[in-house]
């Protein structure tokens, strides 16, 4: 068990290989059920659009799982995050097209922490806007 | 309408064990698009020195907030629904959640403020196994649009 990048071997500053995942509206079902979340903003275009919203959105939870999954792709193991949170800034709109929605994640380490451990600030945006702030994990490293 | 701020403090219990299956985990990893083996074959979560598959670091939403339900949904607190978003969410984990494990979830209104036109609600669920081991902690800020005015 444990991470496989080595806290020796990051520096302060460093960025992390950039990412990018791609959102559909079938996503947006399978995050429904396996989260419980059936707010119809998220599946229901019509439902979307009359509480004065462009389109479906993306649930804030599937956004932060896929912060989630960048950083445990980075560290080598999900136990390494030993803490993670966001702020919702901005809304992943969701087109009904053979696309969806992109969402760009990059990371930076801001810090490193004794015992090994070190602080990475994410950024991750879709379209025009930057849809988490605040977006901060401690990583417990070898 | 503002908020009952007689609600700050309020704490409620799960009404029962949230059990983790394997089948959940990789339901939910396939949700969230993650193909990573360790949330769906125990022998390559086995393999990586755990003692069964692993859940991915925002799989306690699944349940965190099953017990704050009975307080946020009190009409008596004045909270309208189809106004919230959510604003903020962390965890911070004392250990990883594995299959297998049985989880209780207190969850306690800590805060309530108003920014702007907007109420800001915080939620605090404290996650441990029926035995009383220390999982992970929720911290939830929903907002309700508009709530404050």
């Amino acid at each position: 068990m444990g991470a496989t990048i080595k806290w020796d071997e990051v520096e302060q500053g460093q960025e992390l290989p950039a990412a990018e995942y791609q959102v559909q509206r079938v996503n947006l079902v399978m995050y429904a059920g396996a989260s419980g979340d059936f707010n119809p903003i998220h599946w229901n275009e019509r439902f979307a659009k009359s509480v004065g919203l462009p389109d479906v959105i993306a649930h804030g939870m599937y956004t932060m799982a896929q912060g989630g999954r960048y950083v445990t792709d980075w560290a080598g193991d999900p136990a390494a995050v030993v803490d993670y949170g966001v702020r919702f800034s901005s809304m992943v709109v969701v087109p009904d097209d053979d696309n969806g929605a992109t969402i760009s994640v990059s990371g930076i380490i801001e810090e490193k922490l004794p015992d090994k451990r070190v602080i990475v600030v994410l950024t991750a945006r879709s379209g025009d806007s930057r849809v988490l702030s605040k977006a901060r994990a401690v990583v417990q490293l070898v | 309408m503002a908020l009952n701020r007689d609600f700050i403090g309020r704490a409620y219990s799960s009404p029962a064990p949230y059990e983790v299956s394997r089948l959940k985990i990789k339901e939910f990893a396939a949700a969230i698009g993650d193909s990573n083996p360790i949330y769906r074959d125990s022998e390559a979560a086995k393999a990586a020195g755990h003692p069964d598959v692993v859940a991915p670091p925002t799989f306690p939403i699944v349940f965190a907030l099953a017990g704050a339900g009975e307080g946020l949904n009190d009409p008596e607190f004045g909270l309208d629904w189809s106004m919230v978003v959510h604003g903020e969410q962390r965890f911070t984990y004392e250990r990883p959640i594995y299959a297998g494990d049985q989880l209780l979830c207190t969850s306690t209104i800590s805060e309530i403020r108003s920014v702007g036109r907007n109420e800001f609600v915080t939620v605090r669920g404290d996650v441990t196994t029926v035995d009383g081991e220390p999982v992970c902690t929720s911290f939830n800020v929903i907002v309700e649009r508009g709530g404050a005015k």
